[in-house]
């Protein structure tokens, strides 16, 4: 009598639930602290301002498809190109390591989640708060001046130009502190990524049975808590500048613009590396899974990884060498920058030997990475040529320069993030991507990828500089110039693929099971999507690759792992 | 010392195969007179940028050998070890390292980046720590939003956007000295036939050379954002054979040329500039208009082109740049000077006077 319940009027209570129960579900998105939770939050958040970066990268090529075109005004184009590249590397690039980080960290060490489940979601409000205050400067910048100004001061925003006298209103303090806000989120995200990594692995998993992926993110975690004070402290500096009367990089009253550079780089530099060593650990795990072999000197690419972060402290200084330093400065950053191609090459010969002798299957994270590959190759290979100092006298802020980081940034780390997202969004979802759009998507985005950034390296050598918003006719650059937009169209017709294809998966791909690529590491062996506890009970395991010895009793990784 | 600076003749076809690759793809117009108007680093013109382009065949020799190689592995690997349908169903052998082959591959990065740093270290010197010549022609660039001010301090020239410097012969060496300064945000001095780029900083005064080898015109523009018109911020440089240069120093170092009484629209227009704000911010030497802020219009007639290289220095243009500059180039510093039409005309005309 006691156990049974008493009915309730039905249909106003079934009303009421729905709208409640939508509530109930927002709710608890909001209040989350479960890291898959706060991973997807990261990852979606990135993927719209990939979105928003990427139109504004559209409307950018459509002004500079022709010479003198007057499809954007000068100052919307200088808003457009700041904000490309503002939102791109902070918004997209920072939140989508740490989306993927905050998913699969935990998963990977076997861990139930973050070792500050709090502070993680701390960390991501602050992150998102920092995006909407630099957006909210399209609305807010000019203050009570009016509407529609976004910083337009570029992304490394050099001194003076960002002083009161020449950036008046306030676009340029949105700038500054989305930055701050964006950054502290930052900084809890790393901390709590290198926690989770050294204190949360299950039994068995010594530090050098993590997967490269862990790695990769605790080295660039380890860069990201070095990087981000310098870069905070020149926004503070900037700020007491512009409203408490400080000179730090006044020049009219004796400041210094080249302090600023130097702040700005030795932030902006292994920023680069803080993006694109979480990507190397992507390249890791997918390119053993599809070459069905484990990876080829698994210690080499651990220390390679920690060299690269660590050489990536002192190079900062060659996005400087057109700025009047001595000689001697300009061979010893010459130097140190050539020596971060000796870690990079060792990574690229690991991963060529792990294919090497596998039997690859090309699915659409195989291909992604083994686009990578060869991207990443050519983007090594122009850093050495913008190296070489006197070489960069003419690169320098040339469309070369443009070429060679998105080969980076877009061929190398976009395209590992793809490979990402096709590979883990079964883990997350618990369904299929379709292969069929997934192809579509990568050969559309590759074709147009080269298109566009192959030839900005042409049209840089025949001396087109950056952050124009329109050329000359005879310049020479006029069939280049469509080349490079047509390029870029190709590439956001890509990008909208992908978007159907999540959307059209999300509800009806096909069920992926626990472990649909017949996968080793840790995230594979519980259910899909994971429980919130991730593990039934703790894992424990006996060499890197814990899923290929359940698969393989006889013949062991822990036996041969050296 | 400074002889052996002088470039090595490079033979034509490899120095110019190719840019003329490129040109055979249309990509390289020239002007009127048959000169390139591509700003082509592919194409130098002087001695730094010849070094450059030198040491810059030499780094593509070395990265396309890795480039090959490299490339050529992955391509091997991808076309060798893709997955078959005939394959057997047993995963394949699990390799998990060789420390022999992985020192290899360490050992030869090394190598390869001793060559190129003491290359690279080599033409760093060589064209940074170059010694100045007696004979140097010495100017005081100075970067302004968006135009560029020339002064010639031992020659007590002031120009603006259009630099002259004399041609370079091997028997003479007279390069030209740039003391690069910024009267308000950072700049860059960017022309690609005549050497690399080098910035224009508020507070730090920086130094480059160049030199030309051949009579001509060389392009280039302004390559650090430095604002709303940075794109619009164009470098025009004219190498002139010696008794050219020698001839245009001494037209310039005249003051300006009085308007000739029977041309009464000038003498007007003279009024005009003097009493209005033109002159707060212009220089016109011999009259009373001093400004500093705006380019000096002392010789205004013997630049080709007006606001920074944007428009041909033609008497419509100038008319539309007085009234509004904005039409031209917007975002300019300059105001819409609010002249009667009549006005404008006579100040046009007086302009039109400043040989």
């Amino acid at each position: 009598m006691a156990d049974q319940t008493i009915p309730m009027p039905g249909t106003l209570d079934a009303e009421r639930s729905r709208s409640a129960a939508l509530l109930e579900w927002l709710h608890s998105w909001v209040i989350t602290v479960d890291h898959k939770k706060l991973g997807i939050l990261y990852i979606v958040y990135a993927l719209v301002f990939l979105l928003i970066a990427g139109a504004e990268a559209m409307a950018i090529r459509i002004q500079l498809a022709i010479p003198h075109n007057h499809f954007l005004s000068p100052e919307l184009y200088n808003e457009f190109f700041t904000m490309h590249g503002t939102t791109m590397v902070f918004l997209v690039g920072m939140t989508l390591i740490f989306g993927f980080g905050n998913y699969f960290v935990p998963l990977m060490v076997g861990a139930r989640d973050m070792a500050f489940p709090r502070l993680n979601a701390f960390s991501f409000w602050m992150t998102a708060f920092g995006g909407l205050l630099l957006y909210f400067s399209f609305i807010g910048g000019f203050g009570m001046y009016g509407m529609g100004s976004a910083p337009d001061i570029t992304w490394w925003a050099y001194a003076p130009l960002t002083a009161k006298a020449f950036s008046p209103g306030h676009s340029t303090d949105y700038w500054a502190l989305a930055l701050i806000v964006s950054g502290f989120g930052t900084l809890g995200a790393a901390i709590n990524i290198l926690a989770t990594a050294f204190s949360m692995r299950c039994r068995g998993m010594t530090l050098l049975r993590m997967p490269l992926f862990v790695w990769l993110m605790v080295v660039a975690s380890g860069d990201t808590l070095i990087v981000i004070t310098p870069l905070t402290a020149a926004q503070v500096m900037l700020i007491i500048d512009r409203y408490l009367g400080g000179h730090f990089f006044d020049t009219q009253a004796g400041g210094s613009a080249t302090v600023w550079m130097h702040f700005f780089w030795i932030f902006g530099h292994p920023e680069v590396y803080v993006l694109i060593l979480p990507a190397f650990g992507i390249a890791s795990e997918v390119i053993q899974v599809f070459s069905r072999k484990a990876i080829f000197g698994y210690p080499a690419m651990v220390a390679a990884s920690v060299g690269i972060a660590f050489v990536s402290l002192s190079v900062w200084a060659h996005h400087m060498f057109t700025i009047g330093m001595t000689s001697v400065s300009n061979a010893f950053f010459a130097l140190s920058t050539m020596m971060v191609g000796i870690p990079t090459g060792i990574k690229i010969f690991n991963w060529i030997a792990t294919m090497w002798g596998g039997k690859i299957r090309f699915a659409t994270p195989m291909l992604f990475c083994t686009a990578f590959l060869f991207q990443f190759l050519c983007a090594g290979l122009t850093g050495i040529m913008l190296a070489v100092a006197p070489w960069d006298w003419q690169l320098h802020n040339s469309y070369f320069v443009i070429a060679h980081f998105h080969y980076t940034l877009t061929g190398s780390f976009v395209f590992c993030f793809f490979a990402a997202i096709y590979y883990w969004f079964p883990k997350i979802i618990g369904r299929m991507l379709s292969e069929k759009l997934g192809k579509w998507h990568f050969w559309l985005f590759f074709i147009g990828f080269h298109m566009t950034f192959d030839t900005m390296h042409f049209v840089g050598m025949l001396g087109m500089p950056r952050s124009i918003y329109t050329f000359e006719p005879d310049r020479g650059w006029n069939t280049l110039n469509m080349i490079v937009s047509l390029g870029g169209f190709i590439q956001a017709i890509a990008v909208l693929i992908l978007v159907w294809n999540i959307v059209d998966s999300f509800l009806h791909g096909p069920l992926a099971g626990n472990d649909p690529w017949d996968a080793w590491t840790l995230e594979w062996s519980t259910p899909s999507p994971p429980p919130p506890y991730n593990f039934a009970t703790d894992p424990v395991v006996r060499s890197r690759r814990p899923l290929w010895d359940i698969k393989h009793p006889n013949d062991p990784d822990w036996k041969y792992e050296r | 010392m400074w002889v052996t600076m002088q470039r090595r003749s490079i033979p034509l076809t490899r120095s110019q195969l190719f840019p003329l690759a490129l040109a055979a793809l249309g990509a390289m117009p020239s002007d009127a007179y048959g000169a390139l108007t591509t700003p082509s680093i592919l194409a130098p013109a002087s001695t730094p940028a010849h070094q450059i382009y030198t040491l810059s065949q030499f780094v593509v020799l070395i990265t396309g050998a890795i480039f090959v190689v490299v490339g050529g592995l992955l391509a091997f690997v991808i076309v060798r070890f893709r997955a078959r349908k005939t394959d057997a169903d047993h995963e394949p052998a699990q390799i998990y390292g060789s420390a022999q082959v992985e020192l290899a591959w360490t050992v030869i990065p090394v190598l390869i980046v001793v060559v190129l740093f003491l290359t690279t270290a080599r033409i760093i010197f060589a064209i940074q720590d170059a010694p100045k010549p007696q004979t140097a022609v010495d100017v005081t660039v100075v970067g302004h939003q968006f135009w560029w001010e020339f002064r010639y301090p031992k020659l007590g020239i002031t120009t603006a956007n259009e630099l002259h410097i004399p041609v370079n012969s091997p028997s003479a060496a007279r390069p030209t000295y740039l003391q690069l300064l910024s009267a308000d945000v950072d700049h860059s001095f960017w022309v690609p036939q005549l050497g690399g780029k080098t910035d224009l900083i508020p507070n730090h005064p920086n130094q480059m050379w160049i030199d030309a080898e051949k009579p001509g015109l060389y392009l280039g523009q302004c390559a650090q954002f430095c604002g709303v018109e940075h794109a619009k911020m164009l470098l025009r440089v004219y190498a002139d054979p010696p008794d050219q240069f020698a001839a245009w120093v001494k037209a310039q170092q005249r003051p300006a040329v009085q308007p000739d009484a029977q041309n009464a629209a000038a003498v007007a227009g003279r009024h005009v500039f003097e009493t209005e704000a033109c002159a707060n911010c212009h220089t016109i030497s011999g009259t009373t208009a001093k400004g500093t802020f705006g380019p000096d219009l002392t010789h205004l007639m013997s630049r080709a082109t007006i606001a920074s290289g944007i428009a041909p220095n033609t008497p419509g243009n100038l008319r539309s740049w007085i009234q509004d500059p904005n039409t031209l180039k917007p975002g300019a510093l300059m105001p819409a000077m609010q002249l009667s039409d009549q006005e404008t005309n006579q100040v046009v005309a007086y302009l039109a006077t400043l040989q």
